[in-house]
């Protein structure tokens, strides 16, 4: 199972400023193995934000990401309290959704 | 024709503003841009996924005997974690060795939870239990995070090791007859684009030494000390020394000892 995300979510001004870290390989496809076999892609394909059980966004991720990637985004109008849940989905099927109160 | 003349000069004036400010803005390129662009990864360091990691492997009961690491006497007592970092390596009356967080660790895991700890310093960085020895050093560090390095002497061990650190710094060898005091006994030096800490004073020992574990972006590797000492001496071309070996501790009791007083600001974040 994939390592939990870490993900900090501060009010200001109204917005919630929401970082997460994900811990994620991303494999690109592109890479060689010792043996000079290439290293399968394997790599976050869609990131999911939630307020309060609300899709707020939505992106799609490649190769190009890099590993253990860092997201930081604004969500409009969230205040302390608010509960902000990030799920991603790789290539390979595995999921993961963690969730945090805005401060 | 003398209005002319003064247009040139002036033109002239202008085009020595405009190279003057190339050449300082060049000059701000290197050292500034790298430190500029470790400040803006620091806020997302990866790091901090391997200090969850590693806070959660601590109080986890694993091993053959099934327990957690929450009796581990980092030297501040059994499961004192807070500024234990700071002092270490340091001497242990039990294991009658002088130990670094990461052979310290191996301690603890064979006694407390029953892992064979000549196995793991025998697999190969980056995998299995290794990468969990490294995830909990990460943890351990971040948790004096700040504090200032406070190494003890006042053991004879601790003494012979800085000594044998010494000596090691500066043995020439290999194929390229080099030394660690090649490159990190000399302020204001750079390979390629990073510098160089001094290792032999402040500021550049304490820097140097208390920032590792770190997180490696061009590689996207948690790398600890004993793998930081392990990658000097294959860029020196020596044959690798062995996890948590007396040699490599030594080496961080000398870093340590002559970085004291320097901050701790691990887990840090290299490119």
């Amino acid at each position: 199972m994939a390592d939990p995300m870490r993900i900090r979510a501060q009010s200001a001004g109204g917005n919630a400023t929401i970082r997460v870290l994900m811990s994620h390989e991303m494999e690109s496809g592109q890479r060689k193995d010792g043996n000079g076999k290439i290293i399968p892609a394997w790599h976050i394909q869609d990131v999911t934000a939630a307020l309060n059980g609300k899709t707020v966004m939505t992106a799609e991720w490649g190769p190009a990401v890099s590993k253990n990637p860092f997201l930081q985004f604004t969500i409009k109008g969230a205040k302390a309290g608010d509960k902000v849940a990030i799920t991603w989905k790789d290539n390979k099927g595995d999921s993961r959704t963690d969730e945090a109160t805005v401060s | 024709m003398t209005h002319r003349f003064n247009g040139l000069q002036k033109l002239a004036l202008a085009l020595g503003f405009v190279s003057l400010s190339t050449a300082a803005f060049a000059q701000k390129s290197s050292a500034d841009s790298i430190a500029e662009y470790r400040a803006m990864l620091q806020d997302g360091n990866p790091a901090d996924l391997f200090e969850a990691k590693g806070e959660d492997l601590w109080k986890q009961k694993r091993g053959p005997k099934n327990a957690s690491l929450e009796q581990c006497d980092l030297g501040k007592g059994p499961g004192v974690v807070k500024g234990a970092w700071v002092e270490l390596p340091r001497y242990f009356p039990d294991t009658r060795r002088v130990q670094d967080v990461e052979s310290r660790l191996l301690t603890c895991m064979q006694d407390l939870q029953g892992f064979n700890a000549e196995d793991i310093a025998k697999t190969p960085f980056g995998k299995g239990e290794q990468n969990n020895v490294t995830a909990i050093a990460t943890w351990i560090s971040a948790e004096s995070k700040g504090m200032k390095f406070n190494l003890s002497q006042s053991h004879l061990e601790e003494r012979k090791m800085y000594e044998a650190g010494k000596r090691l710094f500066f043995m020439r060898g290999g194929s390229h007859d080099f030394a660690c005091a090649t490159c990190h006994s000399q302020d204001d030096k750079r390979i390629r684009l990073q510098d160089l800490p001094n290792l032999t004073k402040n500021p550049g020992a304490g820097n140097g030494f208390g920032a590792w574990p770190a997180y490696r972006v061009s590689n996207g590797q948690m790398w600890g000390m004993q793998l930081r000492l392990n990658d000097c001496y294959r860029q020196q071309r020596f044959p690798f020394p062995l996890f948590a070996s007396d040699a490599t501790i030594a080496l961080g009791v000398y870093m340590g000892v002559n970085g004291q007083g320097g901050e701790a600001i691990a887990p840090a974040i290299k490119r």
